[in-house]
């Protein structure tokens, strides 16, 4: 932790050695000075530091959490004085040994060297299944967020796009194979669309507050299908007495595995590179990602310039839910069900919130968001070894995402907690200058409290 | 232009805008009244009202004790017929008349309490049981003590221009921290004071986060609310899944009945009630005259609207901030404090179920003033306990659709008053002095 700070002094005291460049006639660059460039790695405005940043204080605090949870250590700490030892080697047991499994859980066990590469590679691949989703609901939140809206109601569009996927799925088993799967999809992506774009159409044209809309939406949906849908007839597995479990879905309508039956790797990973390529197309080259960007930057200058705000919020509130719908549908068709495909209550399982610290640490970017899936991703396949190893409940990794986008949020407070230079020593060789105005999901005051769209 | 600018209080509206106020209001009231004359034909037309289907209006608290109100009968089918009439009059007049904005709150509120009225005549026609009056006025009630809690918390933070989208959260802290003190301590006080101090803690994230590291206040509240809803799971699965009976006890605060008023019949139990809930409305008159009437208003609402203004005129933008929104904490915290010792129940897993997000509907379309918050509020909170109030009832709509109600109505109600409504000026711009 307290490595930063002499790189800090030294370069305080460097920087006021450094000259400044002198003012040449011709725009010769300054020879590459390698000490300064290391010491702006230390800068707040170190984008990539900071976040590093934020994930080991993030893992800081949840680690005091772990302490402060176990009352058996707890205990120790009431005679601490008396033998510190006790207090401090079992919180160094409890942190170890949960953190020791949830690197195992998510990049790969030491243990397994010797294994077979099915063992191996196992924790990767548990990571890669995680992150699938994520990647979906962060783009999902992505797209939504440029066009200025905040779509909290990944949950409600996740859970309807699983239960259209699930009913294609298990009924429409007619289908050829691929084309069964396929449908299955489309389904699923449908369901999320129009769940999503329900939001889209009462934010522009009656002015409703999406934040309020989808989370109200949220819970319809999950009341729906749990207290009410998956005991009809139609869906209610008949198998399952008593269980609110759907109908498993058909065989040729599962994502079939992507790196050999021994991993747990579904072909939804090559939808979520493909949907990240699409996105990353949508926002720099396509019309309707201009426009979205422009809505999403300054709604009234947006309309200025002669585009319907309306049709684009709920262009963009479309597009989301349908992102939404894909992990309905990786959930319910994918290997991560634990339901032999089938539709359960809490389907969800979360998602579409880890959704939203997914896009907030990628900041929106599409290849950002693949970067903090497979973070995520990494913390929940670890978190679910973590439970059953080290008895720390997974709801730790929700705390350890919130903590890391608030502190990726606010650099401000990782340069003081840390001691960073504000700002990085000028080179003199123009680097990074002037860029392009980039998205800052955290301080888009403007575009988020407009209420009531264009009218 | 008569109609108009009486319509929408405001003189220098250009002409474009005035043709879409009265097309928006046009759709809206022809909206209403087609709503109005399907529930027309749902609760007044149909076989379960039909014949000679009576509705029973019980009109005392405990059916069978001696003394008291007997017990109305009503034809079913006439009396759900005309009150869906009254609400199809209603949706037109709002479409057709010219009305003043005082006044259309009162036919939107007419509106809604006859479609509520038909529905419950519909609903219990034919049974014996009945509906029991005072029952659901006391559930109500109850259902409101945390969406007002929240909204006057909501109102504090945004007239002094914070968005507080963490009321969940502050809910779910509040509930957890007076749990587990109570459980612990076993005192009941301690509990609530806990709580109240654990919603102060969020507040004060929200506070230190809005104001010293600037993050959008919107994604802060959600992003909040996922930590409260983070930590308040993991602290329930390491301590209190395992040790329920330590740390995870159902205590309540007993019920404190005010002579003379508890026998008034009908709304009588309002008055045989926990501290929690007096406190609860007495809070909002109390709120009310803080922010209209005394000096520390006015500087809020200042801060609110204008903050430059305010800073100007030496009035401390910041500090002022973080004052309310630690304060507003506190409210936020005493409804997680009602949601666990008010209704002496023990926590669980995201217990708040989004009441904090309804709360903030409730502000919203009561348009960030105390009385509004408190109206819609009792709306909402109708609608959160209307599952409750029909269990005894032989309903023919699923369990899970009465629990959608609150929900449901939120979003209807948000969406039919959403682009009316105006925030202060500078809720959710964070200050910069400079």
């Amino acid at each position: 932790m307290s490595t930063p700070e002499p790189e800090k002094n030294e370069a305080a005291g460097a920087a006021s050695a450094t000259p400044a460049p002198e003012p040449k006639p011709k725009p010769d660059r300054p020879p590459r000075d390698w000490g300064v460039i290391i010491r702006n790695v230390f800068t707040a405005e170190n984008g990539a530091m900071v976040t590093f940043l934020a994930i080991l204080l993030a893992l800081v605090v949840g680690a005091i959490m772990i302490v402060l949870s176990n009352t058996d250590t707890m205990n120790q700490l009431g005679y601490f004085f008396a033998s510190p030892g006790d207090f401090l080697s079992s919180a160094w047991n409890d942190i170890s040994s949960a953190y020791s499994s949830l690197f195992k859980g998510a990049i790969f066990d030491p243990a397994t060297v010797s294994g077979t590469p099915e063992q191996f590679f196992g924790p990767i691949s548990n990571t890669l299944e995680y992150a699938t989703p994520l990647i979906f609901g962060g783009l999902a939140i992505s797209v939504a967020f440029r066009a200025g809206m905040f779509n909290i109601g990944g949950q409600g569009q996740l859970i309807v796009g699983a239960i259209f996927a699930s009913y294609v799925g298990f009924s429409w088993t007619a289908l050829p194979g691929l084309l069964h799967m396929i449908v299955a999809v489309l389904a699923g992506i449908v369901g999320g669309m129009l769940y999503g774009g329900v939001v889209g159409w009462l934010k522009a044209k009656r002015g409703a507050h999406e934040v309020i809309v989808t989370i109200m939406l949220n819970y319809v949906a999950l009341l729906f299908l749990g207290g009410w849908l998956l005991n009809t007839s139609v869906f209610h597995n008949p198998a399952a007495a008593g269980q609110a479990i759907s109908k498993p879905a058909g065989s040729t309508a599962v994502l079939p595995h992507l790196f050999g039956d021994q991993l747990f790797t579904d072909i939804g990973l090559l939808f979520a590179i493909a949907a990240t390529f699409a996105v990353a197309w949508f926002f720099k080259r396509s019309k309707l990602g201009f426009e979205v960007r422009a809505v999403g930057l300054r709604p009234s200058a947006a309309k200025t310039a002669g585009i319907n705000v309306s049709r684009v919020q709920i262009a963009s509130m479309l597009i989301s839910g349908g992102l939404m719908g894909l992990i309905g549908v990786t959930q319910t068709l994918g290997l991560a069900n634990p339901n032999n495909n089938s539709l359960s209550p809490n389907i969800d399982a979360g998602l579409g919130f880890s959704a939203i610290t997914v896009a907030l640490l990628g900041r929106t970017r599409p290849w950002g968001v693949v970067g903090a899936s497979l973070l995520f991703g990494a913390l929940q396949a670890g978190g679910a070894l973590m439970q059953t190893q080290a008895q720390v409940s997974i709801e730790i990794i929700t705390v350890i995402q919130a903590l890391i986008v608030i502190f990726v949020a606010a650099p401000q407070l990782v340069k003081e907690i840390f001691r960073l230079r504000a700002h990085k020593i000028d080179t003199g060789r123009g680097e990074g200058g002037e860029a392009a105005p980039t998205v800052d999901p955290f301080h888009t005051t403007e575009t988020i409290t407009v209420a009531g769209g264009e009218e | 232009m008569s109609t108009a600018s009486t319509a929408t209080g405001n003189e220098t509206l250009p002409a474009v805008a005035v043709a879409a106020d009265t097309r928006a209001k046009l759709i809206t009231g022809i909206t209403q009244a087609v709503i109005a004359a399907l529930c027309l034909w749902g609760f007044g037309l149909t076989s379960r009202v039909s014949g000679d289907a009576h509705t029973v209006f019980v009109l005392k608290f405990d059916p069978n004790a001696p003394g008291g109100l007997g017990p109305i009968s009503a034809p079913s089918q006439e009396v759900a017929i005309a009150f869906s009439a009254l609400a199809i009059l209603c949706g037109l007049a709002r479409a057709f008349a010219p009305l003043s904005k005082k006044l259309r709150i009162w036919v939107d509120g007419v509106y809604f309490a006859s479609i509520v009225i038909a529905f419950l005549v519909w609903v219990a026609a034919g049974s014996t049981v009945g509906l029991n009056v005072p029952s659901i006025i006391a559930l109500t009630a109850g259902g409101a003590v945390p969406l007002i809690l929240g909204s006057l918390s909501g109102l504090l933070c945004e007239r002094s221009g914070v968005v507080n989208i963490a009321i969940e959260g502050q809910f779910l802290f509040g509930a957890f921290a007076a749990v587990i003190t109570a459980s612990s301590t076993g005192s009941l006080w301690a509990g609530a004071i806990a709580g109240c101090l654990g919603g102060a803690l969020m507040g004060a994230l929200l506070a230190v986060f809005a104001n010293r590291y600037l993050i959008e206040q919107v994604v802060l509240g959600v992003v909040l609310n996922l930590l409260a809803s983070g930590v308040t799971g993991f602290l329930y699965d390491r301590v209190m899944s395992t040790n329920g009976g330590t740390y995870n006890k159902a205590m309540g605060f007993s019920a404190i009945r005010i002579p003379g008023l508890a026998s008034i019949p009908i709304i009588g139990e309002l008055f045989n009630q926990n501290i929690i809930f007096y406190l609860a409305y007495i809070l909002v008159p109390v709120i009310w005259f803080l922010l209209f009437r005394t000096r520390w208003g006015l500087r809020t609402r200042a801060v609110g609207e204008h903050p430059t203004a305010a800073d100007t005129v030496g009035i401390k933008v910041i500090g002022l901030r973080y004052r309310n929104v630690i304060t507003a904490g506190l409210l936020s915290g005493l409804g997680g404090v009602w949601l666990t010792l008010g209704l002496a129940s023990a926590f669980g897993k995201d217990m708040s179920s989004g009441k904090g997000y309804i709360a903030l509907a409730a502000l919203i379309v009561g348009r960030w003033s105390p009385i509004g918050a408190f109206g819609a509020a009792v709306l909402f909170g109708f609608a959160t306990e209307l599952q409750v109030a029909l269990s005894s009832l032989n309903t023919p709509i699923p369990g899970a659709f009465l629990a959608m109600a609150p929900y449901l109505v939120t979003v209807f109600v948000v969406a039919a008053m959403g682009g009316l409504t105006r925030p202060p000026a500078a809720s959710g711009k964070p200050y910069i002095k400079g």
